[in-house]
C-alpha cells in the first residue's frame, strides 16, 4: 500500500559542519527529529535512512574539477589558493575534513526522499538536512557546498520527463537551483526572499525571468525588509496558485528554509510561525491538485535553530503526513531535553503569541510595495490568459 | 577605465545621401537609437536618432500620412556638428558629456575617423558592475568621518575576518563635506559578526535601517 509520507533522516546530517560558530548547524534537524518523535507525530516506520550521493548523481549538477576540489579539502590536501577559485576555504564555507563525505550525505537524503516519490512508495517525503540552494556549477557559497535540490531536480528530470515545480521561500534567494535552470522550459523556478539590496546574494529581481528556451520559467518576489505575516502569505498564495496554474507540474520540490522569522538572525524580515503552518498547506494543495501529491520538501537557512527552525519544519512534516499542523503546548520532555542546552528561553507552544516584535513602522508601504511587485511578477501571466 | 575598454566597434553607419526611409529601416532592425552619419573618408559629419527620424515622420494619427518625406536625404535632418570622444578618453568624460549636453550617445573618433560608439546603456552596465551587485554579496553603507586612514582601517576589519570584498564605492553624506558614506559588498552571507566587531570600533553602521525609525 502506498504510504502517505516520508521522513528522511540520519544522524551523520550533523558531520555537516564548518566550525562550531559557524552559524549554519545541521543541529537542527535532530532537534526537528526529536521533536517530532516526542510529540507522536512521527514513527519509526516513517523514517527512512538517507543514501550516499554517487560522484555521478552529484555530477549531474556539478563540475568534475569542482568535485575533485571538494575531495581534496576533504583530505585535506588543498591548498588555500586552489579553494578560492571554488570559493571553497572562505568565511562561509571554510574547509573541512570529510567534507565531501558530509554534503554527499545530505544530497543522499535529498535523493532518497525523491527515490521514495518517484517509486510510488510515498505520496510525500521530506528531508531537511538538504535545500542547500546557493551551491553554483563550480563554486560553494552561501554556506553550500553541493546544491542538493538542483541534483535532485536534475536526477528527476533524468528519470522521468516530468515538469518539475521549485518554490523557494526561504529569506534569501534560491540563486543557485535559479541560474542552473535558466534556460530550462520544464523547470519553473519561484523565490520568494527579501531584497537583495542588501541581503545576500543581492539577485532574485523581478525582472530575472529566465533565458532561451526558459524564459518564463523563473519567478523572483523580492519582498521589502520587514515585511510581516499577511504580506508575505499575500504573495506567496497569489503568486503559487498563479504560477502552478500555468506552468501546471508534474511535481513540486520546496525548499522550506526558515530564516523569514522575526528572530532570525541573519535577515530582516518580521514573519512568526504563522507563515510556516500556512507555506507547507498550500505546498501540500496544490501538490494534489496538479501531481498526484507528488512533493518533496527541503529544508534550508534556518539560523534560530532552537525557537524556530525545530517549530517550523515540524509543521512541514505534519501538514506532509497528516493535511494538518500541530497546536498547543509544546512537548514536556523534548522541553526539558533540551532547554539547558539553548542559550534562550525555548518556546512552550507551538504558535507565537501575539506581539512577538514591536510593530513595524510603515507597514502600509510595505505592503503596497509589495503588491505592486507581484502585480509585476505575475502580468505576463496573466496577460496570456487574457489574449489566449 | 577608457573609452576603448567600453565602446562597441562594429558601428551601423549611414551617408549623407541615405534616404530617411532606410534609417528608419536601421534603427528598427538594430534596435539601435542612434546612427552616426559618415563621408567616404569615415569621417562623422551628423547623427541621427530615432527623435530626429520621429520628428520628420508624419503623424501617425494623420489620415493620410505623407509617406514621401521619408524619401529625403538624412543629410536634411541629421544633428550636426557631432560631439565625439577619443578611445583614450576615460568613461567619466562621458557621463559628463551626457550629463551636460543632455544626450544619450557619442561617436568615438581617432584620427578623425569613427572607430567605435558609446552609449547610455554601456555606461550604466558599468555602473551596475561598480556597485558590485552582479556578483553573489551581502551589502554594508557605512557613515565615516572624511579623513586620512578611514578606508584602510575599515578594509582591514573585513579582511581580518578572511571576508572578500567584491566592491566598493564611497559617497559624500548629505551635502556633508566632513562625512562621507563607503558602501560596500562583501562576499559573506552572514555580515552581522562584521556589522558588531564595525560598530565596536566605533563605526556607525547604517544598516539595518529601520523604516520610519532611522534617520
Amino acid at each position: 500500500m502506498m504510504s502517505r509520507a516520508a521522513f528522511v533522516y540520519s544522524d551523520n546530517f550533523k558531520n555537516y559542519k564548518f566550525r562550531d560558530d559557524h552559524p549554519f548547524n545541521q543541529k537542527r534537524v535532530e532537534l526537528t527529529y526529536d521533536l517530532l518523535m516526542k510529540s507522536d507525530a512521527l514513527n519509526n516506520k516513517q523514517v527512512l535512512s538517507p543514501r550516499i550521493a554517487s560522484e555521478d548523481e552529484i555530477g549531474l549538477v556539478h563540475d568534475r574539477k569542482y568535485i575533485e576540489a571538494v575531495q581534496l579539502a576533504s583530505r585535506d590536501q588543498l591548498k588555500e589558493e586552489e579553494g578560492l577559485e571554488f570559493g571553497i576555504g572562505t568565511e562561509d564555507t571554510p574547509m573541512f575534513s570529510q567534507m565531501h563525505e558530509a554534503a554527499a550525505q545530505l544530497v543522499g537524503g535529498t535523493l532518497t526522499a525523491v527515490d521514495a516519490v518517484l517509486s510510488g512508495d510515498y505520496i510525500h517525503a521530506v528531508n531537511f538536512g538538504g535545500g542547500l540552494h546557493h551551491g553554483f556549477k563550480r563554486k560553494a557559497s552561501g554556506f553550500c557546498i553541493y546544491n542538493d535540490a538542483a541534483i535532485a531536480i536534475q536526477y528527476i528530470r533524468s528519470k522521468y520527463d516530468y515538469r518539475v515545480l521549485y518554490v523557494d521561500t526561504d529569506a534569501h534567494h534560491g540563486d543557485g537551483v535559479q541560474w542552473i535552470f535558466y534556460d530550462d522550459p520544464n523547470v519553473c523556478t519561484l523565490s520568494i526572499h527579501e531584497t537583495g539590496r542588501y541581503l545576500f546574494p543581492g539577485t532574485g529581481n523581478v525582472n530575472e525571468r529566465g533565458q532561451n528556451e526558459g524564459y518564463g520559467t523563473s519567478f523572483n518576489v523580492p519582498i521589502d525588509a520587514f515585511t510581516e505575516d499577511e504580506s508575505f502569505l499575500e504573495v506567496y498564495r497569489t503568486s503559487l496558485r498563479a504560477i502552478a496554474n500555468h506552468f501546471k507540474p508534474d511535481i513540486i520540490v520546496t525548499q522550506n528554509g526558515a530564516d523569514a522569522h522575526a528572530f532570525d538572525p541573519l535577515t530582516h524580515l518580521c514573519c512568526t510561525m504563522k507563515v510556516y503552518e500556512e507555506i507547507p498547506k498550500l505546498a501540500h494543495e496544490i501538490a494534489h491538485e496538479f501531481c498526484d501529491g507528488k512533493w518533496v520538501a527541503l529544508g534550508g537557512g534556518g539560523y534560530d535553530i532552537w525557537r524556530v527552525v525545530p517549530r517550523a519544519w515540524a509543521q512541514v512534516w505534519e501538514v506532509a503526513n497528516n493535511g494538518n499542523i500541530l497546536t498547543g503546548n509544546l512537548s514536556k520532555d523534548w522541553l526539558n531535553t533540551w532547554q539547558q542546552e539553548s542559550p534562550v528561553n525555548l518556546p512552550s507552544t507551538w504558535q507565537d503569541p501575539d506581539n512577538l516584535y514591536k510593530p513595524i513602522p510603515r507597514k502600509e508601504e510595505i505592503t503596497e510595495k509589495n503588491r505592486l511587485l507581484l502585480h509585476k511578477l505575475l502580468t505576463p501571466i496573466i496577460n496570456e490568459q487574457k489574449y489566449s | 577605465m577608457l573609452v576603448e575598454e567600453i565602446m562597441t566597434s562594429e558601428v551601423i553607419t549611414l551617408n549623407a545621401t541615405h534616404k530617411i526611409e532606410e534609417a528608419v529601416e536601421l534603427l528598427n532592425k538594430h534596435r539601435i537609437r542612434h546612427i552616426p552619419v559618415v563621408n567616404d573618408d569615415s569621417h562623422v559629419i551628423g547623427i541621427l536618432s530615432d527623435r530626429d527620424v520621429r520628428d520628420a515622420a508624419p503623424s501617425i494619427l494623420e489620415e493620410e500620412q505623407n509617406l514621401d518625406i521619408l524619401q529625403n536625404d538624412v543629410s536634411t535632418i541629421m544633428t550636426t556638428p557631432v560631439i565625439t570622444v577619443h578611445p583614450l578618453d576615460f568613461i567619466e568624460d562621458i557621463a559628463s558629456i551626457f550629463y551636460e549636453h543632455e544626450i544619450a550617445c557619442v561617436p568615438v573618433t581617432q584620427n578623425n575617423e569613427l572607430i567605435g560608439i558609446v552609449t547610455e546603456k554601456d555606461l550604466l552596465y558599468r555602473l551596475i558592475q561598480l556597485t558590485g551587485i552582479h556578483e553573489q554579496s551581502s551589502q554594508i553603507e557605512i557613515k565615516v568621518q572624511h579623513k586620512v586612514g578611514v578606508l584602510p582601517d575599515v578594509t582591514r576589519i573585513i579582511s581580518e575576518r578572511n571576508t572578500n570584498i567584491s566592491s566598493v564605492f564611497i559617497y559624500p553624506y548629505q551635502d556633508s563635506f566632513k562625512e562621507k558614506i563607503i558602501v560596500l559588498r562583501v562576499q559573506t552571507m552572514n555580515p552581522m559578526p562584521l556589522i558588531d566587531e564595525l560598530k565596536q570600533h566605533g563605526y556607525e553602521v547604517i544598516w539595518p535601517n529601520i523604516p520610519g525609525l532611522s534617520k
